[in-house]
């Protein structure tokens, strides 16, 4: 299993998050760490939420990309993406918690395991995420990115035209 | 007992030496954690009738059982729990936000703080690391530089900071605790007590697991929640906030305005809910873990505060506004982040300015004494009062003493403008009209509030005559008292009171899956009456009576004066004597307002009945209420 082709990461569905929509509250970091690790964790979750600012909200899990630039980082080939969904698999065997990955990951979905010294990434909960599943605002989705551009252009879309929407008495 | 850390931390600011020890598995079940367990712990590791500047006198700094947990509100409360620079009893405050999750990740059910450090200081608990760190710098700070300088001194954007401003490190009684930069433990004064001890700020990094009994059955547990949190039970929180009491109070005739003179504001449609959504709220944010969120973020668009962003709440809001006569929107919400700024009692500042406005409308201060115009309504004064309480410049100086406390300096007939209960400013609920909160007012152990009891439900909902004192109110009041002690000890957010749909079995669920130990809804209502004795039971050592449990003078010499539905209404001596010896009789305490033996030993307390034997402390003049 090599570095995935480009033309499969169309394919691949990812976490994403609306930052209209998400409140910074988390939810998402408790079920992660508590459906992998059994405890609630914000250091073993495998999506972290930020708040920059009382307003800037979101949460960032890996956003599997092609090539993953952290998986040719590896000097232990210890991580591997699956060609069919994107997710990158960490080998606990050859993994020493040496870090490149993390350094090389631009979003910061890479994490350390606080006990077992060996770098976590999202594997989306074999396609069925829990955190997509538990946000309370319904901020996460689990997407491809064509149906992300979608999603974004079905927004623009009301915003651009919300007065002949109600006028129409379209329901947004 | 998971759930709870299992641990507390003791910290003497005086010589630097720091000590754990283990949680007392029979104070986790008898009180529980936030207040309850906040208070019991500062019962035993205090002095009576200590002055609450004094190096004698403790800080304890607590988190509930759920802290560090998903349960919805539950995952992320603390509390602060000293003797009052405001009653001169127990003071107690919570907030919300992500501090309590990281201080319980950190591994700590509780913090005490004992002396005085020499200098500046602000305590770093880096999981078992505790360090008493510089804090000169951070003198003169806002709570707000505070938490950025220190996340920014220690290199990690995920420390979470509780800190004072300048009014605290100025020994203002009002002053607060804040966290996450609009998260205020905001009410009776215990953010002096911390300016008194020089500690600046508390700043925690948690990363121990917080395991949990029963996984499966909390999962089904807060999943219901998830649902009742998206339903009728949490839509106010989510639609208008709490804002939207505006035009529910006022008409009803239930929203004091001119320092509780009138109860009708003219202007309140400039000042509503419905207005700040439609024209200021950028964002809508959550605390950690919480299902329903219901920070309102609010943006002044235009004009001389173009710009500020602050949380908004009812409660700041109308005393800024209404009760200062001021209808000026953009005003208000600059005063709500100044009072943020400052670290201010949101609440006590627009009393403490509505309270000196009144003075000078009755001619008991003049421009002369306090170098401002200070009419009712003028916006521009207000802001700049809050500076000077901040600050303690000018006449501010002695308004920084809160109202009760400056009455009695000012005399000349102050006091009876000074509208507080037990040292504390009164809250946004018109109680001359609203009977049975005016019971929960009177009695709540740390002066006037809505949140110690919630009473103000039942007139509001038209479930009783709200203008009638009868036999029954105390019943009334004592339930959700006792509910909200446990909601404050368990520490999940009073917002989402309403989804707890079967009361105390469904906190004891939630309690019994988290913590493992099994407690039904009777057994948890019972710790919540027992912490409900505690607090009487402190106030008791240090001297407070039946006669502290009164109302403002307002409230019962000042009928309503609006047209209205509210019209004539006020609280007589006769009706507060037959509210309070129904409530006192529920209580099964005797007529003084103090727990009898019995009750004691019912509630398993016999360990506490010293105080009740002893003779109540004599208390220092200043301190005492009329004799």
């Amino acid at each position: 299993m090599a570095n995935a082709p480009k033309t499969e990461a169309a394919k691949w569905k990812l976490v994403s998050c609306d930052p209209e929509k998400c409140t910074g509250c988390a939810v998402c970091e408790y079920i992660c760490s508590l459906h992998k690790e059994n405890v609630f964790s914000a250091q073993k979750s495998r999506i972290r939420t930020m708040r920059i600012h009382p307003w800037i909200n979101i949460s960032i899990a890996c956003r599997p990309c092609s090539p993953a630039p952290f998986v040719t980082a590896c000097p232990r080939d210890a991580l591997k993406q699956s060609e069919e969904t994107g997710v990158i698999v960490v080998d606990d065997e050859k993994c020493d918690g040496c870090s490149w990955c993390i350094e090389a990951c631009d979003y910061g979905a890479v994490t350390l395991h606080p006990e077992k010294k060996i770098v976590r990434i999202c594997d989306t909960c074999e396609g069925k995420p829990e955190c997509v599943k538990w946000c309370p605002e319904e901020a996460l989705d689990f997407v491809t990115r064509d149906i992300m551009a979608q999603k974004a252009r079905i927004a623009v879309s009301k915003k651009l035209f919300k007065e002949a929407m109600e006028a129409q008495g379209i329901k947004p | 007992m998971l759930g709870y850390a299992g641990r507390i931390l003791h910290v003497d600011l005086s010589s630097g030496r720091i000590w754990t020890e283990v949680l007392n598995e029979d104070y986790a079940k008898k009180y529980i954690g936030g207040i309850g367990l906040g208070m019991r712990l500062y019962l035993d590791h205090s002095k009576p009738g200590v002055d609450p500047f004094s190096a004698e006198n403790p800080l304890v700094l607590a988190t509930g059982p759920l802290s560090g947990t998903m349960v919805p509100t539950g995952g992320n409360g603390h509390a602060f729990v000293s003797k009052s620079p405001q009653t001169f009893g127990v003071g107690e405050t919570k907030a919300h936000g992500h501090f309590g999750t990281e201080l319980k990740r950190a591994g700590y059910d509780a913090v005490i703080f004992y002396g005085k450090s020499e200098r500046p200081v602000y305590l770093w608990l880096d999981d078992d690391a505790v360090q008493l760190l510089d804090a000169q710098y951070l003198w003169g700070k806002s709570p707000q530089e505070t938490e950025d300088a220190i996340k920014k001194e220690l290199k990690d954007a995920y420390i979470r900071v509780a800190s004072i401003g300048v009014a605290g490190e100025k020994l203002v009684r009002i002053a607060c605790v804040i966290n996450e930069k609009t998260r205020a433990c905001g009410r009776t004064g215990l953010g002096a007590v911390m300016g008194s001890k020089n500690l600046k700020a508390i700043a925690v990094r948690g990363s121990k697991d917080i395991a949990v009994a029963n996984k499966d059955r909390l999962l089904e547990l807060i999943k219901v929640q998830h649902e009742r949190m998206k339903g009728p039970a949490a839509r106010k929180y989510r639609t208008l906030g709490t804002p939207e009491n505006v035009l529910v109070l006022n008409a009803l005739g239930a929203m004091p305005t001119n320092n509780f003179t009138g109860a009708v504001f003219q202007g309140a449609d400039r000042i509503s809910g419905e207005y700040l959504n439609e024209r200021y709220v950028a964002k809508v944010i959550g605390c950690s873990s919480c299902a329903m969120r219901c920070e309102h973020i609010a943006v002044v668009p235009e004009g001389p505060y173009k710009g500020t962003t602050t949380r908004i709440e009812y409660e700041p809001l109308w005393a800024m506004g209404p009760n200062c006569g001021v209808g000026n929107l953009d005003a208000i919400l600059k005063g709500m982040d100044l009072s943020n700024y400052y670290g201010v009692d949101a609440i006590s500042i627009g009393g403490i300015i509505s309270f000196a406005m009144d003075l000078y409308k009755n001619g008991i201060v003049n421009k002369e004494t306090v170098g401002l115009e200070l009419n009712f309504g003028n916006a521009e004064t207000m802001i700049e009062m809050i500076k000077r309480v901040s600050l303690r410049e000018d006449f501010g100086d002695t308004l920084a003493e809160g109202v009760k406390l400056a009455a009695e300096r000012i005399g000349n007939g102050a006091d009876k403008y000074a509208v507080h209960i037990k040292g504390v400013e009164m809250t946004g609920y018109d109680i001359r009209g609203l009977k049975t909160a005016a019971l929960g007012y009177a009695v709540s152990f740390r002066g006037a509030d809505h949140n110690r009891h919630g009473a103000y439900g039942p007139d509001v909902s038209g479930k009783v005559n709200r203008f009638k004192a009868e036999k029954g109110r105390g019943k009334l009041v004592k339930e959700t008292e006792d509910l909200y002690s446990i909601i404050d000890s368990i520490i999940v957010c009073k917002f989402s009171r309403g989804t707890y749909v079967k009361g105390f079995d469904d906190l004891a669920a939630l309690y019994a899956a988290v913590t493992g130990i099994e407690m039904n809804g009777e057994e948890l209502r019972r710790a919540g009456e027992r912490i409900n004795n505690l607090g009487r039971l402190i106030n008791i050592r240090e001297g407070l009576t039946r006669k502290d449990d009164s109302l403002p003078w307002k409230i019962m010499h000042v009928p309503i004066p609006d047209e209205g539905p509210s019209k004539g209404s006020h609280v007589t001596q006769e009706e507060l004597d037959l509210l309070l010896d129904d409530y006192y009789e529920v209580r099964g305490w005797n007529k003084e307002g103090m727990p009898t033996p019995e009750k004691l030993k019912d509630l398993d307390m016999e360990d506490l009945a010293y105080i009740i034997k002893d003779k109540p402390v004599k208390r220092k003049k200043h301190t005492q209420t009329e004799e």
